[in-house]
C-alpha cells in the first residue's frame, strides 16, 4: 500500500473528475425518476383502471429484480430489438427505470397516508377531485414522503456505481485505471473513493434526519 | 422470441440451474452471517458506552452510504495487497455480509427500542442482569416486530447479490452472461434469467407482505 503515492495531486483530480460524472448521473436519474414516480404512484393512488393493474405489475416486476441485472439488459439486450443507448443514457435509463419503481412506492404509501375524512371534508366543501388531490392530499403526502425518498436517492447515488459494468466514465471507473497500473494502490484509492460517496451521502442523511423531525 | 428463449433453457439449463444454487448459497450464507453481526451492532448502538456506541453508529453510517460495490471490490481486490487470497466466491459473502449487517442492525436496534422501556426494568429488577434480560426478555420480543423488515433485508440480499457476476462470482449474472455471449442472444437470455431472479424473489416478498399485515393486525 502506497498512501503518499496514491493521493497524488493528478489522481485526485483524476478521481474527481469522475465523481463529477457519477453526481451528473445520479442527478438527472433522481429528477427523471421523481417525475416518473409521482406519475405512477397517483396513477396508482387514484386506481385508475388498468393502468393501475399495469404499473402494479411494472412496479412489482421491476423492484423485484437486481438492478445491475437492469443495466445489462438496457445496455446489452435493449440493442437486439433495435434499442441501442450510449452508455451515458444507458445508465441513466436504466437507473431512472429502477429507482422509479421504488419511489413510486413511497408516492403510494404518501397518499394513501393521508386521512380519508380530510378528502371527505375538501370534496364536500365543493373542491373537484383534481383540487382536493392539489391542495390537500399532495402537500401533506410530499413532507411524510420526504425522508423515504431522500433514503432512496442515496441509494440511487450508491447504485451508480454499478455502472462501471457498461465502462461508465464514473469514479469508481477512473479509480480503477489509477490502481489497474499501480496494484498498490488499491486500497488507498477505493478508500477515497468510499470517502467521497460518504460526505454525499451522510450530508443527504443528515437532511432526511432534520425533515424527519420536522414532521 | 418464446421459441429461442424454450431453446436456451433446454440447451444451458445446467448454466442456470448452478448460477440459481450459488445464488441461492452466498444469499443464505450471508444472511446468516449478518443477522449475527447486525445484531452485535444493534447491541454496540444501544449499549449504555459511549465508545460501544460510537463504534457502532461508525460503522452502520459508513457501510450505509458508501457503495456495496466498494466494499466487494476491497475485499477481491483490495485483500490480496494485504497478503490475503480470497477467492470471489468468499468475497462476495463477505462484502454482502458487511453490508447488509448496518441495514439489519438498523432494523434491529428500531425493534429493540419499540420494546417498553419498562420491560428492562422489570427484568433488571426481578434479578436478571443486563445481558440476561436482553436475552431471555427482550430480545424474543424485539425478533417478532423485526421479521418483516428482515425479510425485505433478505430479498435486497438476493437481489444484491447479483453483484458477484462482476467479479467472476459464478452466480446467476455470472452465467447468464456466459450465456449470452455463447448465443448471441442477449435479450432472450436476460428475460430468461429476469425469471429466475423472480422465482426467488417474488414469493418472498408476498410472504413478507402477509407477515407485515399480520403484524399490524396483531398489533391492533
Amino acid at each position: 500500500m502506497d498512501f503518499a503515492g496514491a493521493y497524488s495531486a493528478a489522481n485526485l483530480r483524476f478521481l474527481l473528475e469522475g465523481f463529477l460524472v457519477t453526481l451528473e448521473v445520479a442527478a438527472i436519474a433522481i429528477i427523471l425518476s421523481f417525475i416518473f414516480a409521482v406519475i405512477i404512484g397517483v396513477i396508482r393512488y387514484m386506481k385508475i383502471p388498468v393502468l393501475s393493474q399495469a404499473m402494479f405489475v411494472c412496479v412489482e416486476t421491476i423492484r423485484n429484480l437486481p438492478l445491475i441485472l437492469i443495466i445489462f439488459f438496457v445496455y446489452f439486450a435493449l440493442p437486439d430489438i433495435g434499442i441501442k443507448l450510449e452508455v451515458f443514457s444507458a445508465a441513466i435509463a436504466a437507473l431512472t427505470i429502477f429507482e422509479a419503481a421504488m419511489i413510486s412506492e413511497i408516492v403510494r404509501s404518501g397518499l394513501q397516508s393521508v386521512d380519508k375524512g380530510q378528502i371527505e371534508a375538501a370534496r364536500s366543501s365543493g373542491m373537484s377531485y383534481m383540487q382536493t388531490l392539489r391542495h390537500i392530499v399532495l402537500p401533506q403526502a410530499l413532507r411524510r414522503m420526504a425522508p423515504p425518498m431522500v433514503s432512496q436517492f442515496i441509494s440511487l447515488l450508491k447504485d451508480t456505481s454499478l455502472a462501471i459494468i457498461i465502462t461508465l466514465e464514473d469514479v469508481m471507473h477512473n479509480g480503477q485505471i489509477i490502481y489497474n497500473t499501480h496494484t498498490n494502490y488499491i486500497i488507498p484509492i477505493l478508500l477515497i473513493i468510499a470517502l467521497m460517496y460518504f460526505v454525499v451521502n451522510f450530508s443527504l442523511s443528515l437532511v432526511a434526519k432534520r425533515l424527519e423531525q420536522a414532521r | 422470441m418464446l421459441n429461442t428463449i424454450v431453446e436456451i433453457y433446454s440447451t444451458y439449463s445446467h448454466e442456470y440451474t448452478s448460477g440459481l444454487l450459488t445464488t441461492l448459497e452466498v444469499s443464505l450464507l450471508a444472511l446468516v452471517a449478518s443477522l449475527a453481526l447486525g445484531t452485535l451492532v444493534a447491541l454496540l448502538c444501544i449499549s449504555p458506552f459511549r465508545l460501544l456506541v460510537f463504534i457502532g453508529r461508525a460503522y452502520v453510517e459508513f457501510i450505509r452510504n458508501t457503495p456495496l460495490l466498494i466494499q466487494i471490490f476491497f475485499f477481491y481486490f483490495g485483500l490480496p495487497g494485504l497478503g490475503i487470497e480470497i477467492n470471489s466466491f468468499a468475497a462476495g459473502t463477505l462484502g454482502l455480509t458487511i453490508y447488509t449487517a448496518a441495514f439489519i442492525s438498523e432494523a434491529i436496534r428500531a425493534g429493540i427500542q419499540s420494546i417498553s422501556k419498562g420491560q428492562m426494568e422489570a427484568a433488571r429488577s426481578s434479578g436478571l442482569s443486563y445481558v440476561q434480560a436482553m436475552r431471555y426478555v427482550i430480545l424474543p420480543q424485539a425478533f417478532r416486530i423485526v421479521i418483516p423488515p428482515l425479510g425485505n433485508q433478505f430479498i435486497n440480499l438476493v437481489k444484491n447479490s447479483a453483484i458477484l457476476g462482476v467479479i467472476a462470482g459464478m452466480d446467476l449474472m455470472y452465467h447468464a452472461d456466459i450465456v449470452a455471449t455463447s448465443t448471441f442472444h442477449t435479450f432472450e437470455t436476460y428475460i430468461l434469467v429476469a425469471a429466475f431472479y423472480l422465482l426467488l424473489t417474488v414469493p418472498l416478498s408476498i410472504l413478507v407482505n402477509l407477515l407485515e399485515r399480520r403484524m399490524r393486525v396483531g398489533h391492533r
